[in-house]
């Protein structure tokens, strides 16, 4: 919300401003015509494409002038008198040329509106690598009482092991996870051997040990609260998410 | 007609042997417990009310109700009821007519009684405790209080008064009128180490951490509490002062992975603790200040949960995973002498008599996928081995706590989705619910 309003006041402000020098142009140009009967005065011409972006995205100004020896747009510098530029504005901006000549001063706006600033734009990108990571590295079950590797485990663990192989920069924590059945210490004790079991696979399919930090959540955080053994499979599990 | 005799007396004493092994199995419970097999009948007169200040009454049915309450929870005693007792409130000595009280419906060999009142902000109470049946020298005690009056202090005084009855007709052994009982409760959301008064009375919250704490255990002179609770690195062993009123540093409780179940020695010295450190759940001991940490148990498996002999300080009961489901064990402090004490089920969650003699624990001797059968509070003899079921058909009950005195077990049960604190006899009687608020667990009875 902070972040929001730090971006838009300004560029309300901006506008704001345009507009009021816009009005104030307008009575201008008679003088100009009026003194400069010898030299024919300037033309400028900006403009934008898209007009309308996310931050982060390219916008294309081209411009066009005729009669002007100076050309600049503020922000950007000196330019040609008529080419195309890429820009990456990262806040609602209004590009302003001014062309200046023998003839006298012309100038043009393009206004750009930038929308929902990097604060959208950074979860997005992590929410794919979240989203791509539950869908490559998945978790595994354990039999009742148990922290022995089910052979159904062992094939996804090796699946895992591989995206994480390949994705060498990803530090993970896993979860071991136990049925609400039987004392809440001895689930502890029981899910982190369950989690050491998942780490000691990775581990066995190369992937550094390191790169692993155990936590067990033992009963205290069940997936699934009903007391069926549909459910109780759901809980007795180790559990991998992105170590941040 | 011989025959019929026969038969009749072979059909006795087939019923004789029925009926006495349960009898026969609560006398050991009861003579190890303390509890005794005897129990002395006792009245207690509501007290005399010595003032006309208007926080008298108030103060006064709070004493007598406590006092009551307080008696008839010893364990030791055969409370007459209300309803028996003469009417008269006799307060000294002077005023008692002892025959009333032992006389036909009261029966009572010991009567209790005195007088209370509220002067000046303060609260006097005398009280006389009288052996009905010793008409030349009847008083056995004779005490006098003088606190500040308030609700609280009404109820210290009575539970003074009761501990010293008890303490004098109980073999010597102290009451736990003035114990406390602390609780892990997630009544405001996240799960916070809570203590309450023995009884249920004046339940208030100890750590405000915001995140999940478990396995409260106090220190046998009542002034740290050390308990389990998560953090970013897992789980570790952390150390509450009740004194100052904060966490205090307990460095060798932090380790990566699972450092929990701490349990007091009774020198107040030590500290052991399962800790994964070494990649498997292992049963651990450090000093009271969290320093020199060292390794006891190597089994593969869980291995958690460990008690003291609070009568030796040198042996550890403890559970362990490593045949499989989890079975109740103890060995010396060093490791050494390990023995299996049960048989098979699901065993957690021992805690060990203050005169070392039984266990009790949690198990579940049906346990396995789609059996029958309930998670239940036993007994063991550690020395026979022989074991006794406390509750039947009620819930998952769990986290067994030995009081000071022997005759009391506080525990955990679960039922209808809500899991709360209760305490009984020994011997599996006088079950009584102490919360009633949100979900309550682990509940620990402090040392004295």
């Amino acid at each position: 919300m902070n972040r929001l309003t730090r971006i838009f006041v300004p560029a309300v402000l901006v506008v704001a401003l345009l507009g009021v020098a816009g009005c104030k142009k307008k009575p201008a140009p008679p003088p100009a015509t009026a003194t400069a009967p010898a030299a024919t005065a300037p033309t400028a011409d900006l403009s934008a494409s898209p007009t309308s972006i996310s931050a982060g995205d390219q916008v294309v100004l081209s411009w066009k002038t005729s009669n002007a020896s100076d050309v600049s747009i503020d922000g950007i510098g000196a330019v040609p008198s008529s080419g195309v530029k890429t820009v990456t504005p990262t806040a609602s901006t209004t590009y302003h040329l001014v062309a200046r000549g023998e003839g006298g001063t012309a100038d043009a706006t393009a206004h750009v509106d930038v929308s929902a600033a990097p604060a959208v734009a950074v979860p997005t990108n992590t929410m794919s690598a979240e989203e791509e990571f539950k869908a490559n590295v998945q978790d595994v079950f354990f039999d009742y009482d148990s922290f022995d590797i089910r052979p159904d485990a062992q094939a996804t663990l090796s699946h895992d092991a591989s995206y994480l192989a390949s994705h060498p920069n990803i530090k993970i924590v896993i979860g071991g996870y136990c049925d609400e059945r039987g004392s809440s210490e001895y689930n502890l004790a029981l899910g982190q051997n369950r989690a050491d079991a998942a780490k000691k696979a990775l581990v066995n399919a190369g992937i550094a040990g390191d790169r692993i930090r155990l936590i067990s959540y033992g009963k205290e955080k069940p997936f699934c609260t009903e007391s069926t053994e549909a459910c109780w499979q759901q809980n007795r599990r180790a559990g991998f998410s992105i170590d941040r | 007609m011989r025959l019929n005799s026969r038969f009749l007396v072979t059909a006795l004493l087939l019923l004789a042997c029925i009926i006495s092994i349960p009898v026969a199995a609560q006398d050991w419970v009861r003579t190890g417990s303390n509890l005794g097999n005897e129990r002395i009948r006792i009245a207690v007169a509501d007290f005399k009310p010595a003032s006309a200040d208007p926080q008298t009454p108030s103060l006064k049915a709070v004493f007598d109700a406590t006092l009551y309450n307080d008696l008839g929870s010893a364990g030791i005693f055969d409370l007459v009821s209300k309803s028996f007792a003469p009417q008269a409130t006799p307060g000294s000595p002077q005023e008692i007519n002892l025959a009333q009280w032992s006389a036909d419906p009261a029966n009572a060999a010991m009567v209790a009684f005195g007088s209370l009142s509220v002067a000046n902000g303060r609260l006097m109470v005398y009280g006389w405790l009288d052996d009905t049946h010793n008409a030349a020298n009847p008083q056995v005690l004779g005490k006098q209080y003088n606190e500040e009056a308030s609700e609280d202090m009404a109820r210290t005084v009575a539970h003074r008064f009761a501990d010293e009855i008890i303490y004098r007709l109980g073999g010597g052994i102290n009451g736990i009128a003035e114990t406390k009982l602390y609780f892990i409760s997630s009544r405001t959301g996240s799960k916070e180490i809570w203590a309450m008064d023995y009884d249920g009375q004046n339940q208030h919250p100890i750590t405000h951490l915001g995140t999940i704490s478990l396995s409260p255990r106090v220190s046998p002179d009542n002034s740290r509490i050390a308990f389990a609770s998560l953090g970013r690195e897992g789980w570790a062993v952390r150390m509450f002062s009740l004194e100052l009123g904060r966490l205090v540093a307990f460095p060798g409780g932090s380790a990566s992975g699972s450092n929990q179940s701490p349990a007091w020695a009774p020198d107040g010295n030590r500290i052991a603790f399962s800790s994964s450190r070494s990649g498997d759940p292992e049963i651990w001991i450090a000093d009271a200040n969290g320093s020199n940490p060292r390794r006891i148990t190597y089994f593969k498996g869980p291995d958690v949960s460990p008690t003291w002999n609070p009568r030796t300080g040198s042996q550890l009961a403890w559970v362990s995973g490593r045949t499989g489901l989890p079975q109740i064990y103890i060995m010396d402090q060093d490791g050494s002498n390990v023995h299996r004490m049960t048989d098979g089920g699901y065993a957690v969650s021992p805690s060990w008599s203050p005169n070392g003699q039984f266990l009790t624990f949690s198990w579940n001797r049906k346990y396995g996928p789609g059996a029958p059968g309930g998670q239940d509070i036993y007994v063991m003899d550690i020395a026979s081995m022989r074991w006794e079921q406390l509750t039947h058909d009620a819930g998952n009950n769990d986290f067994p706590s030995w009081a000071p005195d022997g005759r009391h077990i506080v525990f955990q049960r679960q039922m209808g989705g809500k899991s709360e604190i209760w305490s009984m006899l020994a011997d599996g009687t006088e079950q009584h619910q102490l919360t009633h608020t949100g979900n309550n667990f682990m509940p620990n009875w402090s040392w004295k």
